[in-house]
């Protein structure tokens, strides 16, 4: 038995791209399949020194197409495979995504998203929404979890391993490029100490035994040959996908139980902005809360609308030109709340533009 | 009064899965002949326990419960991506990549052009039947010039549209010591199943790439009767792609 | 409240060697810390930027767009950061690389602008081939501190340790962390080659020092 990457618990201040590379290892990660792109090449680059003294393999492909399917192909032959990617890349990924929304293939891919569209910056943006969580031919038939910060990038790279591999759903960490390439301080732990115990890899093709006398041959395909067959396909993904949504979701939320005057509503690293906004308005006089979905897929509408019920108004915050605005008006559909924007495609945002855009609404 | 009835064994491989026979394919088609060398191939290995059988979309998908081998169907092109992958994560299983002409050298050709010269330890095999069969017979990779197909009613111009690819030729040209490359023809069903039980056993052996090129028929889109279609297949084909072995581990280069 | 730090630099200057050096002394210090590099598509060239945070309670954006501090070591940094400056910042850069704006030895009353007079460069006629190197310092921040740290570097030290130099100044002029986590910080960077070859440490630890000596605490 290799030795563990991490033991116990450490303090450690480092970039978010180190991060999810430790993470993955702590997940007990067989083997990354990628191809390189800024900002997230250093994930594979620490992956390519770490893996092998741990025994873990890697792969560096001819392009994005072919690094979501090989790692579809690592996933099916059962073991922990992933992948990482970002802009035009997230663009290629969406073929081998589609495969594995239909197939129900547990696919984890690391997301620090960058500008966009096109080849745009290769710096920031949360521009990316749209396409990690509906993004392919599909339904959206995945789970797309946005972080905020250096600990969640740890605590939910290693939770994405499994949560796809229990629900069996692509399952995506939607970071962006100020995480992957900035330092803060974290607590990196072997999951195993917290009572975190992973979940249980599966192959679904290359089992043992003589397949036809031993066993049924597996039989993998994404294709039907009529409208009502594919219906039924469908149907029984979205079913499961329903029920699972309710124990995946997550969110956070800070003063919103509360009569408020203004709703923010931010996600990923503008949350830490939302939040930092809160007491800056407080001292203004003006009451404010904020409530950040973790989960952007499966979006935790019903918490988001108990939320907002209490506000007078609402703001939404993002470094996009209104791929959340979407999401949250979706999600709020029927409530007659008055919805303000502050939208910054490819820009970081402060708490303090943020104070400055409510009290310029007052 | 009941009689025992004794079951015959089929008359085919005995690694293919009785139950989806007949299978799905045109009357003429190629894929049944080269699906067959390869399946006594894999029956006289004795791997049929160790494959992972990729297929491709196109006609080659018909292929997806051919056989009593795990399979799993891809996106066009990206079979040899998938089998790659698989076999990176589990080494110890056989992987074999089965496309046609587009998802070998058009939309595949980058994964192709790469898991050789990467010497990926998986063997792909390609059927050539010079048009793309299954959305209706446009021009592919292989088409002859002169060729009508869908998409060149007046025959192939390679003024316009260039030659046809040689495939195994641009393999073997790139591949590295180790590989095993060739052509085979269903017209020559021995040579095929041997070219076929060399290429896998490349792979147990574990010396790199094995990439195997099938000329094959379409009559279904070629419009051809029986006589035709072997015709072509035989002599009009075999004049432009060339039979025979490209690359085998240990050669010596021969000018 | 946060302590939003800018420092920039040509490559090779060594701006995120002494970016990496304040995060990390912070860090150890159990601060709350953000450093982030800027970077763009090129490889090479382009002015090289850091922004350091530093709080107690956690940061809430990486990136900010006024500065409590600028620290610029070229021509062109100085350009780039004058965007961060406001009337809260301390801005410090290195005025033996930064040609004098202004300067005709025959007129009166002009002055080059320094805040400390003990590093004052004499006057020089303005050199028509020189005009395009003149930068615009900033005239709104709360201080403008120029150290001629690559001359003293140059001159003293050597030019390599030109930007521990500035690391001192910021130090004094700031006392955003202590000299000891500083310390610490440069031996856990640079241990490894403090061993090869002593003097190295002798030599940083006197630039820090120089640094230090040239300015008053000015916040």
């Amino acid at each position: 038995m290799k030795e563990k990457p991490v033991k116990g618990e450490k303090r450690v201040f480092m970039t978010g791209n180190e991060v999810c590379a430790w993470a993955a290892l702590a997940a007990e990660a067989d083997i990354m399949y990628g191809y390189p792109i800024t900002p997230q090449t250093d994930i594979m680059q620490y992956w390519t020194r770490l893996a092998p003294k741990f025994g873990k393999k890697f792969l560096q492909t001819e392009d994005e197409i072919s690094a979501g399917f090989t790692t579809v192909g690592g996933v099916i032959a059962g073991k922990r495979a992933f992948s990482a990617t970002t802009g035009p890349g997230n663009v290629l990924f969406q073929e081998p995504m589609s495969m594995a929304e239909m197939m129900r293939i547990p696919t984890v891919v690391i997301i620090p998203m960058r500008g966009g569209p096109s080849t745009a910056t290769v710096i920031y943006s949360q521009q990316e929404v749209t396409m990690t969580t509906f993004g392919g031919n599909g339904e959206g038939f995945r789970v797309v979890y946005s972080t905020s910060g250096h600990q969640d990038l740890y605590d939910y790279t290693i939770k994405a391993f499994n949560t796809a591999w229990k629900y069996r759903f692509p399952t995506f960490v939607l970071s962006d490029g100020y995480q992957a390439k900035m330092r803060e301080p974290l607590t990196i732990y072997d999951p195993a100490e917290r009572g975190i115990k992973m979940v249980e890899t599966e192959a679904m093709v290359g089992l043992p035994g003589m397949p036809g006398e031993d066993r049924p041959p597996q039989y993998l395909r994404n294709t039907y040959n009529t409208e009502e067959e594919l219906f039924d396909v469908v149907m029984e993904i979205a079913k499961d996908y329903e029920k699972a949504a309710l124990e995946i979701m997550e969110w956070e939320h800070f003063d919103t139980e509360a009569e408020m005057d203004v709703l923010i509503l931010a996600h990923g690293v503008v949350s830490r902005a939302a939040r930092g906004a809160l007491p800056l308005l407080k001292a203004e006089g003006i009451r404010a809360g904020h409530f950040r979905p973790i989960t952007l897929r499966p979006m935790p509408e019903e918490e988001m609308r108990k939320a907002a019920k209490n506000a007078k108004r609402i703001l939404v915050v993002e470094s996009a030109y209104g791929q959340f605005l979407k999401l949250v008006k979706e999600a709020l559909y029927g409530l007659d709340k008055p919805i303000d924007t502050l939208l910054r495609p490819g820009e970081g945002i402060t708490a303090e533009e943020i104070v400055t855009k409510i009290k310029e609404g007052r | 009064m009941t009689q025992e009835i004794t079951k015959l064994a089929p008359a085919m491989p005995k690694c293919w899965n009785p139950e989806t026979k007949p299978h799905k394919f045109c009357p003429g088609c190629g894929h049944g002949l080269a699906l067959k060398m390869l399946g006594e191939a894999i029956d006289e290995l004795g791997i049929q326990d160790k494959i992972v059988f990729g297929c491709d979309i196109g006609c080659s998908l018909l292929s997806w419960d051919f056989f009593n081998i795990d399979s799993v169907q891809t996106h066009h092109g990206r079979t040899t991506p998938v089998i790659t992958g698989i076999k990176r994560a589990r080494p110890e299983l056989i992987g074999i990549a089965y496309m046609g002409d587009g998802g070998g050298y058009a939309i595949g050709s980058q994964h192709l052009v790469n898991s050789a010269t990467r010497n990926e330890k998986i063997t792909a095999i390609l059927i050539n039947n010079t048009n793309y069969g299954m959305t209706g017979g446009q021009m592919a990779p292989t088409t002859l010039p002169g060729q009508k197909t869908e998409t060149t009613p007046y025959g192939r111009d390679p003024e316009e549209s260039g030659y046809p690819t040689l495939g195994p030729e641009m393999v073997a040209a790139i591949a590295r010591e180790g590989a095993y490359v060739a052509r085979g023809s269903i017209s020559n069903q021995r040579q095929l199943k041997n070219i076929f039980k060399k290429a896998l056993q490349n792979q147990i052996d574990g010396n790199g790439f094995s990439f195997v090129e099938v000329l094959s028929s379409c009559p279904t889109n070629w419009r051809t009767n029986a006589e035709a279609t072997w015709r072509f297949v035989e002599k009009d084909m075999a004049e432009y792609f060339h039979t025979g072995e490209f690359k085998v581990p240990g050669q010596k280069e021969e000018k | 409240m946060a302590i939003r730090i800018v420092l920039a630099g040509e490559g090779g200057q060594g701006v995120q060697v002494i970016a990496n050096i304040l995060a990390e002394s912070a860090n150890a210090e159990g601060k709350e810390v953000i450093y982030i590099p800027n970077f763009g598509v090129e490889q090479r060239g382009g002015v090289s930027i850091a922004f350091v945070q530093i709080d107690d309670k956690r940061i809430g954006s990486p990136k900010f767009p006024k500065a409590d501090i600028v620290v610029a070591l070229s021509n062109r940094a100085v350009n780039r950061t004058r965007q961060y400056v406001d009337k809260r910042t301390t801005f410090i850069y290195d005025n033996s690389l930064v040609a004098a704006a202004e300067i005709d030895e025959h007129a009166m009353g002009i002055q080059a602008v320094e805040a400390d007079p003990r590093s004052q460069r004499p006057t020089e006629l303005v050199d028509e081939g020189k005009v395009k190197d003149q930068v615009q310092l900033p005239d709104n921040a709360a201080n403008i501190i120029g150290i001629p740290a690559n001359d003293i570097a140059k001159n003293e030290l050597h030019p390599r340790v030109f930007n521990i130099i500035i690391l001192g100044t910021l130090l004094k002029a700031t006392a955003v962390v202590p000299l000891d986590r500083i310390k610490e910080a440069i031996e856990e960077k640079l241990g490894g080659k403090f061993e090869k070859n002593p003097e190295l440490r002798d030599l940083n630890y006197k630039a820090l020092d120089k640094g230090m000596s040239l300015v008053e605490r000015v916040d």
